[in-house]
């Protein structure tokens, strides 16, 4: 293989540097490339007087097949290739977003029940406070007047029975001096003192 | 013959000798692993993306992380205003990446061992920065060279190492590349060979080939990382030289 390799390698040389029918003579015009006279002889030694990445000959082809190829793949890879994976990111990056923006109104409805939730509570709790609160009052004042109402009935019925009492009290005094008065004519009868009316003992009496 | 390190970088045609203007530009097996490398690229990542699924599988994983690393990188170094120039970095590091990882496999050729074309990506990437930069800047894109608040006296001096340093940059790109590719190769060929011919001695020299197998393998091992490294280094490279186009901070 490497005899094959040398020999062409120089009909590279040979066609570069002499001219393209050289192609035969290559063991001659390889020693003449190459400035020795066992050059192409010894195997491997037809590349020994040139080191390949410094052989000018190769530069040509190689300048020319880089050029295309680099361009080929520059063409490729931002028209094709990179547009591909850059959609593929894209759409990840799409997907992940709308999913986060989504999970994210998600959080927010659910914040937004808990609120409303919890104002609810906070209202009815107000609400049930308030009712227990004019119920009370209302109670309370129920009860004040009903106990008011009742205060006075009492004032009244005392202060009746009071004058009731008095009416009886005086009628009872009454009686009393009649009662003395009588006593008082009997016993002066009886002592012999002469006839007395009621009516002057009466008078005397209260004097 | 199979152990002349040299061998390996041997450019010969495969079609027969085919002329254009005068020039010899046959169909050598560099043109051939140039192809070999494009196919791949694209066969690979057309692959990778072909079930476009959401939930990315093992090899649209690795398609879409190729793609985000140089993505990024994009972004970091020249900003929005770069987006433009992001298929041409992917290309470049895609380009050299697979070259250097095809030449890994025994018998194939290393497109990127070969120093023109190492250095005609690295003067394009240069030739293009320049381009940009006038194109943007005008003339004054040239006040890259003239640093601000030099003093008078040491200004053209000042300038010509900035000029110096700013034609380096193709030769430094270009063969950092190409010196890496083919000192890793030959020394890997080099110590391959040790084995094969300690091994063809037999006896003690079975034993003594043991040491050069296991630096073979690990130069191996060594040449995997170079060869994404470099493609790496490569197309960061290119984003920087790039970003001195766009943004002149001069």
């Amino acid at each position: 293989m490497s005899q094959s390799t040398t020999a062409t390698t120089v009909e590279f040389q040979v066609a570069e540097e002499t001219a393209p029918a050289a192609a035969t003579g290559g063991e001659a015009a390889g020693g003449e490339a190459h400035g020795t006279t066992e050059g192409t002889e010894a195997h491997g030694g037809g590349h020994q007087a040139v080191f390949p990445p410094l052989d000018t000959k190769t530069y040509p082809s190689q300048l020319f097949w880089l050029l295309i190829f680099f361009a080929a793949l520059y063409v490729l890879m931002s028209k094709v290739v990179l547009p591909r994976i850059s959609a593929i990111l894209a759409k990840r990056k799409a997907t992940i977003d709308s999913d986060l923006a989504r999970a994210q109104a998600l959080k927010d409805e659910t914040e937004a029940a808990v609120k409303a939730y919890e104002k609810a509570l906070a209202d009815a709790r107000a609400n049930a406070t308030e009712i227990a609160r004019t119920t009370r009052e209302a109670v309370t004042r129920d009860v004040d007047a009903e106990s008011h109402k009742l205060d006075e009935a009492l004032a009244q019925k005392v202060t009746a029975a009071e004058a009731k009492i008095a009416a009886s009290k005086a009628k009872a005094l009454d009686a009393v001096e009649d009662i003395a008065a009588d006593s008082a004519v009997e016993i002066v009868a009886a002592l012999g003192g002469g006839k007395v009316t009621k009516a002057a003992v009466a008078k005397a009496i209260k004097g | 013959m199979a152990n002349d390190p040299i061998h390996q970088f041997q450019i010969h045609d495969l079609t027969g000798s085919f002329n254009l203007g005068g020039y010899e530009i046959s169909f050598t097996n560099s043109a051939l692993f140039m192809g070999v490398t494009v196919a791949v690229i694209t066969g690979f990542l057309l692959l990778a993306s072909s079930r476009a699924a959401l939930v990315p599988g093992r090899l649209q994983s690795v398609g879409e992380l190729w793609y985000g690393m140089i993505d990024n990188m994009v972004n970091n170094v020249l900003g929005p205003d770069g987006r433009k120039f992001f298929p041409l970095v992917f290309s470049l590091f895609s380009f050299v990446l697979v070259a250097n990882m095809l030449g890994m496999f025994p018998y194939f050729f290393t497109v990127t061992s070969h120093v023109i074309v190492t250095a005609s990506l690295a003067l394009f990437v240069v030739g293009l920065v320049v381009v940009v930069g006038v194109w943007k800047h005008g003339l004054g894109w040239f006040k890259l060279f003239v640093p601000h608040g030099v003093p008078l006296a040491i200004l053209p001096f000042i300038s010509l190492i900035e000029i110096i340093s700013f034609l380096s940059r193709p030769i430094s790109l270009g063969l950092r590349l190409f010196g890496n590719m083919l000192a890793g190769h030959i020394v890997l060929k080099v110590f391959a060979g040790f084995v094969v011919s300690l091994g063809a001695a037999g006896g003690l020299g079975i034993l003594g080939a043991i040491a050069p197998l296991a630096m073979a393998v690990a130069l191996t091992a060594l040449e995997f990382l170079v060869a994404f490294l470099q493609a790496f280094v490569f197309a960061i490279l290119t984003c920087v030289y790039l970003n001195d186009a766009l943004h002149t901070h001069h």
